[in-house]
């Protein structure tokens, strides 16, 4: 039996799971960091 | 009342540090200058544990090439079951400290347990086809990870479904600390019903029916995965103190009118130290 679909298979999903979700990670946390620098940094409204 | 009692420092509170790392603030400063280090660990030591198994570790002699799913597959589970442990541990923190930390832990910690889950269940399919001749069997071992991935999922769902997020938070907290109960069946599944799954093949006490050859490559790939996810739960919590952070500054701007209204009332870190 050629197992070669299978195995490439499992792999082949992990790897897509691993690298999609730190991908995704990433840019979330990217993202949340230049927001809130973005914020902190505004500067005051005029009184 | 003595001098003696007048002059001693109160009395520690049990787990003193614990409650110190749970405060958000401290937690940030703590832990992004770790991310690129553990990031990289990650990535380095899960490549070399999944291209040794692919590539490099030996073929078993009953089950041939197909016998490399393995190195995905246990250790995926393995991260799986440490997950929803980690899960409740933090639903527990939750309920009885009400640390907010733990909380969004808990949150942090749903999804990508359930995308260890939903790997370790692709690849035992993958791996029953050529073995079994079916995708899927209604086994002890199987049905207990299915369960599993259903807890993950219901909690995910859970945390989301009330407009109040402290609802949301502490009824998820009990479904996963009702739920950890399913970790002891997985484990056990083996020995306590005649199960079409393997039994335990690696023991820590002595006795692993395992060739080193295949061992190593396993526990290097297992330990990549639980840096992985070590990795993927910090960066998402990191990111969701930071949301929350600028969210509480862009709801005090719109209370109060302007950021300097903020910046008298002091800045997030001192206000969490203060509630923490």
């Amino acid at each position: 039996m050629n197992f070669a679909p299978f195995i490439n298979g499992s792999y082949g999903v992990t790897t897509l799971f691993l690298i999609g979700i730190g991908i995704l990670t990433y840019r979330r946390y990217r993202r949340a960091t230049q927001r809130l620098k973005a914020v902190e940094t505004r500067p005051a409204a005029p009184r | 009342m003595t001098e003696t009692a007048l002059t001693a420092e109160p009395p520690k509170r049990a787990g003193a540090w614990l409650h110190h790392y749970a405060n958000p603030g401290r937690f940030l400063r703590l832990a992004k200058p770790a991310l690129p280090w553990l990031a990289a660990f990650s990535i380095l030591i899960t490549a070399v544990g999944l291209v040794w198994g692919y590539a490099f570790a030996p073929a078993d002699w009953e089950q041939g090439n197909a016998a490399r799913i393995m190195y995905v597959h246990v250790p995926a589970a393995w991260v799986a079951m440490a997950a929803y442990a980690a899960l409740a541990v933090c639903s527990f923190f939750s309920i009885i400290w009400r640390h907010p930390l733990a909380d969004l832990a808990a949150e942090e910690i749903g999804p990508v347990g359930a995308g260890f889950t939903f790997v370790c269940l692709v690849s035992g399919s993958l791996w029953g086809k050529p073995m079994w001749g079916a995708y899927w069997v209604w086994d002890a071992r199987l049905t207990s990870v299915l369960v599993l991935f259903f807890l993950y999922l219901g909690h995910i769902a859970l945390i989301r479904a009330f407009d109040n997020p402290q609802h949301g938070y502490r009824a998820a907290a009990i479904l996963a600390l009702v739920g950890a109960v399913n970790l002891p069946i997985i484990v056990f599944s083996v020995q306590w019903w005649n199960t079409l799954h393997q039994g335990n093949t690696i023991s820590f006490s002595g006795g692993s029916k395992i060739y080193i050859t295949m061992l190593y490559p396993l526990l290097i790939a297992s330990l990549g995965f639980y840096l992985c996810f070590i990795t993927l739960v910090v960066t998402r919590l990191c990111a969701a103190i930071m949301e929350r952070r600028t969210g509480a500054l862009l709801l005090a701007v719109a209370e109060r009118g302007s950021f300097d209204s903020v910046a008298e009332r002091g800045s997030f870190d001192s206000a969490a130290e203060r509630d923490a």
